[in-house]
């Protein structure tokens, strides 16, 4: 996943990408049998022991999932924790500097 | 507080109910993934299942920017933001979606409430922001027409 935090005064604007196939679930394959959905459903960030975000999505967010938001109260060098889970379970946890 | 693993298999043996009785608590920290408002198949269905009982009216307060015309129904950008104050939360709804519910946001107190995302939009249709602030929920909505369905194989 790509993360980037800016901070420009006491405003921390951050944008990630992260790589997810985000399979609805509806569509079939070749065989015309149904693809079983695969999709993240929480995303949340975390800064100095605090959560600035939390997003649940579905499966109507696009594949490799964009997100952007901002945030008071951090600094340039600061630490952001992007972490998100699917519904099959799998999870990724990132670290990212404020610049 | 500290539980011993006797005691806190003694708590979870008090049954289905203490269960229940945690989940409806208000909410304390930031809700897990809601299940029911995201498999909920119609938009009034899918919004009681996010804020039951809250009132809804329209604001200029709440900004939603998307294309008026999305040539690819599977990226559709989407911005929301507000300038109320308390903002709890942010949803995404695509009406005409098999589940409208996109997604939703648990703002922290730090959070300023100007959000964006992509969204799949299986064809034209309305695409709503909800702000909940205060205990109420502010509404913007914008049609958005889809030459290009996102849900299709």
């Amino acid at each position: 996943m790509k993360i980037k935090a800016s901070a420009k005064g006491d405003v921390t604007k951050v944008k990630m990408l992260i790589g997810h196939i985000m399979e609805t679930g509806r569509r079939k394959d070749a065989d015309g049998k149904l693809i079983p959905g695969h999709y993240i459903t929480e995303v949340t960030v975390m800064h100095k022991d605090t959560t600035v975000f939390h997003a649940q999505l579905g499966p109507a967010v696009s594949k490799d999932p964009y997100l952007a938001f901002a945030f008071k109260g951090g600094a340039a060098g600061e630490k952001i924790t992007v972490t998100w889970i699917d519904n099959q379970g799998a999870t990724e946890t990132s670290e990212s500097e404020i610049r | 507080m500290k539980l011993s693993r006797r005691k806190f298999f003694q708590y979870m043996g008090a049954g289905a109910g203490g269960l229940v009785a945690m989940a409806s608590l208000p909410r304390m920290a930031f809700a897990a993934w809601n299940q029911t408002a995201f498999t909920a198949d119609a938009l009034a269905q899918a919004i009681t299942a996010v804020y039951p009982g809250l009132p809804v009216e329209d604001s200029s307060a709440v900004k939603l920017k998307a294309p008026a015309i999305a040539e690819n129904g599977a990226v559709v950008p989407v911005s929301v933001s507000s300038t109320l104050a308390n903002v709890k939360s942010i949803s995404l709804y695509v009406e005409k979606n098999p589940s409208p519910l996109a997604a939703l946001f648990d703002l922290g107190e730090r959070n300023l409430a100007d959000i964006s995302v992509r969204l799949r939009m299986g064809e034209t249709s309305n695409l709503i922001a909800l702000v909940e602030a205060d205990g109420k929920l502010f509404r913007a909505q914008q049609e958005v027409k889809v030459t290009i369905g996102g849900c299709g194989g």
